[in-house]
């Protein structure tokens, strides 16, 4: 399918001076595409020159198209010496392959120069014309649409999904060539970066195929990343989840029965679908997840030894306890059914998913963490002997060094293979929220990967589930949605590791473990007491400096008791919380010539399914000392008032109170038939769940207040000053100010009402220790400090949006040089509505997310009832589940009646001093909220009326100027409608990590956007040193994401996240260099204009914010 | 052990109006850190001293790499680097425009050479404004002077569409454009009771009523040159002082008004003539581009200074302009009521605007 691409250059402006005789430039701009180029005419002293040239055609083939960018050089033309460059823009023309993404590029682009940053901008247009071609053979991959987002992408439904590709390049690096020595740092940085663009293109190409082949349309989670190794080599390597995604459109949304033939659906929506050979793995047939096991969170490393890699053996469980009560239900029926799933998901070579969040239903159970590492030295054997002369041609891998990216490929395998086998004995078969990541140091290289083992329901993962649908209902997991994830997965009696399993305290039949960690988000429908926060494990090891082998077995030796260390913190922060389960958890280990950091970042919830977690108990080595007792006995006081307070902070009620308060009750009925009313059609599912939460709501109690006395508390001794040390470092991570809140998960559970202000944010801090004799005690705490100096930065900072939230808070550190600690940060900031966040998700901003979701789930839902016979009719499952339900229940009750009646009173007394506290203080806030939502209001409103008048004061006072802010804006707007030189032409983008933006509906996906800069100076010190080198590279880099979405048509970027931030600096020398990578979705979204009816207050709520969202 | 590298870059740029006065003032980070703890900014942040420090880092680093863009404002808008919502944009570019009344009234008039710059040092001194402040508000002067002065159109309407800046504060700066095209003199001792809103005031009603452009608005350098045709005219005026009849028939005329009217009569009666002759040799020496610069000084010299030793009212000033305007129209000798009208109506206002202690 070869194409034709073309390129128009249509003007210049801002171009910097670079004749400094007339303070003009004689500009002119080369367009190349492969080897072709084409020039346009030098446009004679001006510095916005306009050269509207003709259509540069270039005749290519697709698997071009798809590796190459478009290149734009722009020039400075000299008559006498050579023609000295301006900036280079590369056009990734990617998005144009797809039918579905955008059709034109035109608008701005920033003009890159590596060494002197952005110079000026050039407007530019770009089409594709694709010939259709029936080649068989064919490389390329045009069409599979790539998105980083990690779930679903919003306005599109899942009709499969095929599951793990992955694939990675490998070839020299441009900066480590012989050449190297003799040409400028611009040619290298530029070598470098074509480089990287092409193949990162190959490397998408190939994966696109991978996708062709296993017969979807799309990767989602693409998750793309370099390995700068040095000597030996640079590799692109990539992971995704290949699906088949239908687009919803968006007016009809969940009733569209048109599509009768799910399998003709993909093929009419996906610009060229597969053809459907019979490679696909035929999954299993008629099974269900009926399963209750435990789980825990298993996080282990194991060998992987060959040549010269070296082992990391451990095992490490996180669960703590032990004991474990012996389930009688899971017979031989649950192994069975496991099997089947099993062998549907063990037919691929890895079940692995890169989502984090699903459609509701997918996610049957969690076991836990898995994770291996691996330490692995780079060899420059496996080096190819290159040529120098093809410095910038990308190398034939297949025919040259086809072993270069087979040894990077074969680790990765082993790897894999370990968190396979690993979530194997969990009782799970599959992983999600995986993720790969490398740390490299010289010659050493960690080689991570993590994810969760989880159990799915493989309804997704068939083809033509229509057919089995029947069978998928009659055995439908009676599991509710809310509680379903939580119920371990394992067999009870054949556990992986010691853990405390009780029965879930939501719906009371299935067993739970104690403590539960994943790398996923939480699932939208999980039930969640109080509010959730961020919590960090942060570790530092000195290690020898040594060299090769020796280096490498320290560091696997030592990686065992980091992870350990890493667990333990967690888990220690987690109990001083109060809470029991760990979302989004992600460990990074970075390596560094004397030190190994360690980082583990999670989102600590309270589960309401899960046990609450006992409290911290201190315990003393030497009884005896009287001191040392008495020191016990403060610290002992101190986590107590500290769990205490986390309490009241996260509003962590445990949930027999929510029962027993007659008010609370009914909010929970009021909320649940609101949710009946509000969905469009009550679905049988959700009166189930109806039904189940009434008789659990009253049978919860018996076991609740049974348990009440037998809840292990953790122990911690303190034997030495080591102990001490921790304990210290416990309780000095400070809770964020009063009105904020941070998660590194994509949104805050038990947040609901997101109002639209958001603020997406990078910041880099690099940390040198001087003396240099540092214990790992002094070590831990300065990198403590540093974490925490950073968080309390980000409130200073936006203190503006309170009440806000730190979403997606992600946190890389590296050691860049032996002194060294990089930690940068990318999250965002988005404000909330107070009101309604103490309320339970009643209706709500993300819910609307998730009907959203539930809507790519319904499809094939209602396709089942439709087609499959009565017997499977929504109805009878319900009653199914209900008459199961009943006796169990109502022997409970009656128990629950008798057992409890003394407790009653006492424990009334309690909730509802509780809560009337609780309802106080949030009244105040309410009103405190209200006033200054009038007190804007109203500043508005005289704003605009007295415009003129305000004007005349503008100048003078200062401070009036801020109260009336909205007015500057219209007078501004007004004056620049007047304006002869154009007005503003720059589209406002917005930048998010999340897959999704609050209060804005995303209706179209344009494209992945993945660019790569490298910024060199030697004038470090005139730039501002190398803090005003980075601020301005990350600010053009943000500058040049948002250009290229602008030109896609786009006004916002979802799931953006900075892959790579590789800076190195010589000050002596006035030097330094930065690279960076950043990835995301480009999108055209639209306000939600369909609000809901609690108008007048979220109108103006809006208002304010979007003056917030600006004055941010 | 020290942080080495601390950067925070927010896809909306983050600006703290607060610091950017403070980087406006010249303030060094540390200063600006001290004033921002002074303020109490951390008592309800619960943050400490590193984070205003490192805070405060970060915006002076964002307004230095903004400065260059503010120096061409009508770039802000179409920049790709900073994403700026345009009501920030405007606030930005108006208080980086903004000055002290103090540092002005010093350079005012003056030529914005380098060796004034050079005295700068001097004027922040006695003013107490920062060097670094003073240096941006000459240079902000300069530049828009540089600017303006070759473009043709109105002075006032070419400031604000090229700098984007607000009605009052475009005025402000035709003023300052004003003074310095034509020299006037403002530093002398006399003067300086004056402060810059009055001159400024002065200099619109000059700008608005004796430019070219005041006449014919397609001209070039329209407003910031005196009309010289009407400079000429006024050389007509002096027949007032000169003809002994027509300055008689004039003083009866104003006195028969003013009669009874005030308590400073005696004393109008008694000047009448001095104050005319000072009044109309000033409007007949206009031509002397010398006399032209003294304008101020001799308007307060041969008129105010005399009126005030005599305690006369504002009223009583009031009173006796308006008189002694219109009742020239009533001398039937006197033929040049139009430039006599035009010259009058704006010493009338900038007398008015400057009487005062």
């Amino acid at each position: 399918m070869p194409g034709k691409l073309k390129a128009k250059i249509v003007a210049g402006r801002h171009l910097p001076v670079m004749d400094r005789a007339s303070d003009l430039t004689d500009a002119f701009v080369e367009v190349k595409f492969g080897n072709t180029t084409f020039k346009t005419d030098v446009c004679h002293k001006s510095l916005n020159p306009q050269w509207n040239s003709e259509w540069f055609k270039f005749e290519v083939d697709d698997e071009d198209l798809q590796d190459e960018p478009l290149q734009i050089t722009v020039l400075d033309h000299d008559t006498y010496s050579a023609n000295d460059a301006i900036g280079k823009v590369y056009i990734d023309i990617d998005p144009l392959l797809c039918t579905e993404a955008a059709s034109v590029i035109s608008g701005w682009f920033p003009i890159y120069d590596t060494i002197h940053g952005i110079r000026g901008e050039i407007n530019v247009l770009v089409k594709v014309e694709l010939f259709n071609d029936l080649n068989r053979f064919r490389q390329s991959s045009c069409g599979v649409k790539f998105f980083c987002t990690t779930s679903i992408p919003r306005c599109y439904r899942a009709a499969m999904v095929h599951g793990f590709v992955e694939e990675l390049v490998v070839n020299e690096d441009p900066e480590y060539q012989w050449i190297d020595r003799i040409r400028t740092p611009r040619a290298s940085n530029e070598a470098r970066q074509r480089l990287i663009s092409l193949m990162s293109g190959e490397l998408q190409r190939k994966i696109g195929l991978k996708v062709l082949e296993m017969g979807g349309n799309a990767v989602v989670g693409y998750l793309q990343c370099f390995d700068l190794e040095g000597e030996s080599g640079l590799v692109v390597r990539a992971i995704g989840t290949a699906c088949t995604l239908d687009k919803v459109s968006s007016g009809s949304a969940p009733n569209t029965n048109t599509h009768v033939h799910p399998n003709t659906a993909p093929a009419s929506n996906a610009c060229n679908s597969p053809s459907k050979d019979g490679k696909e793995s035929p999954l299993a047939h008629g099974c269900r997840s009926t399963h209750n096991s435990p789980v825990h969170s298993v996080c282990s490393s194991q060998r992987l030894s060959q040549n010269f890699s070296v082992s990391v053996p451990t095992l490490i469980f996180t669960g703590m306890g032990s004991g474990g009560s012996a389930g009688k239900e899971a017979g031989p029926l649950k192994t069975l059914l496991r099997q089947h799933t099993q062998t549907a998901l063990e037919q691929r070579e890895f079940p692995f998913f890169t989502l984090t969040s699903f459609p509701p239903g997918f996610l049957v159970h969690v076991g836990g963490v898995v994770s291996a590492r691996s330490v692995k030295l780079l060899d420059r054997i496996h080096n190819p002997a290159l040529g120098n002369t093809r410095s910038y041609k990308l190398l034939d891998w297949n025919s040259v060094t086809a072993d270069e990216p087979e040894t990077r490929d074969a680790w990765w395998e082993e790897i894999r293979q370990e968190i396979k086998s690993h979530a194997k004995a969990l009782g799970c078969h599959a992983v999600v929220g995986y993720s790969e990541s490398t740390s490299i140091c010289e010659e050493v290289c960690i080689l991570s990967a993590s994810g969760t083992a989880a159990i799915l329901n493989p309804r997704y993962m068939r083809e033509g589930c229509l057919d089995i649908g029947s069978t998928d209902h009659r055995f439908e997991d009676p599991s509710p949605p809310s509680c379903g994830f939580c119920h371990i997965p394992y067999d009870e009696l054949n556990m992986p590791f010691p853990a405390q399993l009780t029965y879930c305290y939501h719906c009371r039949r299935q067993k739970v473990p104690d403590v539960l960690f994943t790398t996923i988000d939480l699932p939208s429908e999980a039930a969640v007491t109080g509010k959730g926060c961020l919590i960090q494990a942060r570790l530092c090891r000195l290690k020898k400096k040594a060299q090769g082998e020796v280096n490498a077995t320290a560091i696997s030796n030592l990686l065992p008791f980091m992870e350990y260390e890493l667990h333990t913190q967690l888990m220690n922060k987690l109990k001083l919380r109060n809470m029991n389960a760990l979302f989004g958890l992600h460990i990074q280990i970075s390596v560094g010539e004397n030190m190994l950091l360690g980082l583990a970042s999670a989102t600590g919830v309270y589960l309401t399914a899960l046990p609450a977690p006992g409290g911290i108990q201190i315990a003393g080595k030497t009884p005896g000392d009287l001191s040392n007792e008495h020191h016990i006995l403060t610290i002992q006081k101190r986590i107590n008032d500290t769990i205490a307070k986390n309490k009241e902070l996260y509003q962590i009620n445990p949930p027999k109170l929510f029962a027993l308060d007659p008010e609370v009750f009914c909010g929970i009925n009021m909320e649940l038939t609101e949710e009946g009313l509000g969905s469009p059609i009550p679905e049988p599912r959700q009166r189930s769940r109806l039904f189940r939460s009434h008789s659990e709501s009253s049978d919860e109690l018996s076991e609740l207040d049974l348990s009440h006395g037998k809840k292990d508390a953790f122990v911690l001794e303190i034997d030495d000053t080591d102990a001490v040390e921790d304990i210290h470092s416990l309780l000095t991570d400070a809770p964020p100010p009063t009105g904020f809140y941070s998660c590194n998960t994509e949104i805050m559970p038990g947040i609901y009402n997101w109002t639209s202000g958001i603020q997406m944010f990078t910041s880099v801090r690099v940390f040198r220790l001087s003396n240099a004799n540092l214990t790992n005690q002094g070590l831990n705490k300065i990198f403590t400090d540093l974490c925490e100096n950073l968080l309390k930065s980000f409130y200073f900072k936006l203190r503006s949006m309170i009440p806000c939230c730190l979403c997606h808070l992600n946190f890389t550190v590296a050691v860049p040089e032996e002194e060294l600690i990089q930690v940068a940060v990318t999250a965002v900031a988005m404000t909330f509505d107070k009101d309604q966040a103490q309320e339970k998700p009643a209706e709500k901003p993300i819910n609307k997310g998730s009907s959203e979701n539930e809507e790519q789930l319904q499809f094939p839902l209602e396709l089942c009832a439709d087609v499959s016979s009565a017997n499977t009719q929504p109805s009878s499952k319900v009653s199914g589940t209900v008459s199961l339900l009943t006796p169990a229940a109502k022997l409970c009750q009656n128990q629950l009646v008798m057992i409890h009646l003394p407790g009653v009173p006492e424990s009334t007394n309690v909730s509802s001093r509780a809560a009337s506290v609780d309802y106080g203080s949030f009244a105040d806030r309410c009103s405190t909220w209200l006033e200054l939502l009038r007190l804007k209001a109203h500043t508005i409103r005289r704003g605009s009326v007295k415009t003129s008048r305000r004007t005349q004061s503008l100048a003078h006072s200062v401070s009036s100027l801020e109260r009336c802010s909205p007015l500057p804006e219209g007078r501004s707007r007004s004056l620049r409608s007047s304006r002869s030189f154009g007005g503003s032409s720059v589209t406002v983008v917005k930048m998010t990590p999340l897959s999704f933006l609050p209060g804005i509906r995303i209706i179209k996906y344009l494209g992945i956007i993945n660019m790569f800069f490298i910024r060199e100076t030697t004038s470090l010190r005139e730039e501002g040193g190398v803090s005003g080198f980075l601020h301005s590279f990350i600010a053009e880099v943000f500058a040049m994401v948002r250009a290229h979405v602008a030109a896609l048509g786009g006004n916002a970027v979802v799931s953006y996240s900075m892959k790579e931030c590789v800076l190195m600096e010589n000050p002596n020398k006035n030097q330094a260099q930065c690279l960076i990578n950043v990835s995301g979705d480009a999108v055209i979204c639209v306000r939600e204009t369909d609000q809901e009816p609690t108008a007048s207050m979220t109108n103006i709520g809006q208002t304010c914010c979007s003056a917030n969202d600006g004055a941010t | 052990m020290a942080v080495e590298l601390d950067v925070f870059v927010g896809n909306t740029t983050i600006m703290d109006e607060e610091v950017y006065q403070l980087w406006l003032d010249g303030y060094t980070v540390n200063d600006a850190v001290k004033v921002r703890m002074e303020g109490g900014v951390l008592d309800e942040c619960e943050a400490s001293a590193d984070v205003l420090l490192s805070d405060t880092m970060d915006q002076y680093r964002t307004f230095q790499m903004c400065e260059r863009l503010l120096h061409s404002p009508a770039k802000l808008a179409n920049q790709l680097l900073f994403q700026i919502p345009p009501h920030r944009q405007t606030v930005l570019i108006e208080r980086y425009y903004a000055f002290d009344d103090a540092f002005v009234r010093e350079v005012l008039g003056k030529k914005l050479s380098k060796g004034t710059k050079k005295d700068l040092d001097d004027i922040s001194a006695k003013t107490g404004v920062t060097l670094k402040s003073c240096r941006r508000q000459f240079d902000n002067f300069k530049r828009v002077f540089k600017v303006v002065e070759e473009l043709k159109g109105p002075l006032v309407e070419n400031i604000r569409q090229h700098f984007l800046l607000s009605d009052k504060l475009a005025r402000d700066y035709a003023a300052i454009v004003f003074f310095t095209n034509n020299r006037f003199e403002t530093g002398k001792r006399k003067l300086q009771y004056l402060t810059f809103q009055d001159f400024a005031f002065c200099a619109g009603q000059l700008i608005n009523n004796w430019t070219v452009g005041a006449v014919d608005n397609m001209v070039e350098d329209m407003d910031v040159d005196l009309d010289k045709e009407f400079l000429q005219e006024l050389k007509e005026l002096k027949i007032l002082i000169t003809d002994k009849d027509l300055l008689d028939q004039h003083k009866s005329l104003v006195c028969t008004a003013l009669r009874g009217k005030t308590k400073a009569f005696n004393e109008m009666e008694a000047n009448f003539k001095n104050l005319s002759r000072g009044l109309v040799n000033i409007a007949a020496k206009l031509t002397n581009t010398k006399d032209v610069r003294d304008f101020f000084i001799d308007l307060v010299e041969k008129f105010i200074e005399p009126c005030r030793s005599d305690r006369w009212t504002a009223a009583d000033m009031k009173l006796y302009l308006t008189h002694y305007t219109n009742s020239a129209h009533i001398l039937d000798t006197f033929k040049h009521q139009v430039v006599w009208d035009r010259y009058m109506g704006v010493i009338k206002s900038c007398i008015f605007k400057m009487y005062h202690d």
